[in-house]
């Protein structure tokens, strides 16, 4: 299936969650903010969220300072 | 006509000039501005035009210094930002930074948070002084802001953030300021405050480091409600520190990008939200 990543169309696996996706991507999760659909998921409720056909998620990535 | 000269309407004939309007109400201003900009006294004043009159080296009454201080905003801009309330979660170099600017705009209400105390380390970017070493941050930034604009309300919380109080801390500020120094922190702060108030806005701040080029220091919506400000990959680590003139770029896009919000402007690009 295909999902819209970071503005971009991405074929990824059908029935993964989100959780999944950043393990694969090796992504951590400590430092991304993950937007799925519009709205911001708590990293606790990243497991238990699959992707759907379609779907927008917005990955990013933060870094410290300030 | 009508002319509002310190906050006053006042009314005046057709073609009054500067100079007149300066005689009837101050004539002993030195500083004469219209609509936000310095004028010399032959200027003919239109209906709606709004005067500050200044004396230079006079101390305002407190009636009088909301109009005196802002006489050089955006005409408009004062009376929009005076009633809103924002949050600021860290007052370390983007924070502090970003609450004057805040304080220097005349926004009603910031709400400050913060565990730590000045330290010599923080005096590199940080805006604190050598007296206020030992302090708690977030009491030492409300004296400074005091000392700038004792208009603005300011609630400290010397408080470390956590999921269980973001909710209660900022539940009356409209906008978020991320200005954490942490990723993981910065994270934890987006994510909690959004599941509580998913339609406020945020405004964050990632990749201020080292001495790259200014210009690549950006303001991006990144989420439906989330800005980031900074170049987003340049991370403080050992052989890329922090210092003042690019962190205080970063915070200045943060606060630039609060005022936008307040004015329905949108943050990353011109025209309304």
């Amino acid at each position: 299936m295909e999902i819209i990543f970071n503005g971009k169309a991405r074929e990824i696996q059908d029935g993964i969650c989100i959780q999944e996706l950043l393990n694969q991507m090796q992504l951590d999760c400590m430092q991304v903010v993950v937007e799925h659909n519009n709205n911001i998921i708590p990293r606790q409720r990243l497991a238990e969220t699959p992707l759907k056909n379609s779907d927008t998620l917005e990955v990013i990535h933060f870094v410290g300072g300030g | 006509m009508q002319i509002k000269v310190n906050e006053q309407y006042h009314s005046f004939g057709e073609k009054a000039s500067l100079g007149s309007v300066r005689d009837r109400i101050k004539a002993d201003a030195d500083l004469l501005i219209v609509n936000g900009f310095p004028a010399s006294a032959e200027n003919v004043l239109s209906n709606g035009d709004q005067v500050v009159l200044i004396k230079r080296g006079e101390t305002p009454g407190i009636e009088e210094f909301d109009a005196l201080m802002t006489a050089r905003h955006t005409p408009g801009v004062h009376a929009t930002v005076k009633g809103a309330t924002i949050g600021i979660a860290g007052v370390g170099g983007l924070g502090s930074a970003i609450a004057i600017a805040l304080a220097r705009t005349g926004i009603g209400h910031l709400i400050i948070a913060d565990f730590d105390l000045v330290e010599p380390s923080n005096l590199n970017r940080q805006q604190f002084f050598i007296d206020q070493i030992g302090l708690p941050k977030v009491y030492a930034l409300r004296d400074t802001l005091a000392r700038i604009n004792p208009h603005v309300r300011v609630t400290s919380c010397h408080l470390r953030l956590t999921p269980e109080n973001i909710a209660e801390v900022f539940g009356h500020a409209q906008i978020l300021v991320e200005a954490f120094d942490i990723a993981e922190q910065k994270v934890m702060l987006i994510e909690n405050f959004a599941a509580r108030f998913p339609d406020r806005p945020m405004v964050t701040g990632s990749g201020m480091a080292g001495y790259g080029p200014a210009n690549t220091v950006m303001t991006q919506q990144v989420a439906r409600n989330l800005y980031l400000c900074g170049d987003a990959t340049t991370a403080a680590a050992p052989g890329t520190g922090l210092m003042a003139p690019r962190v205080g770029v970063a915070a200045h896009h943060q606060a630039n990008a609060v005022l936008r919000l307040l004015l329905g402007e949108s943050p990353d690009k011109e025209g309304k939200l």
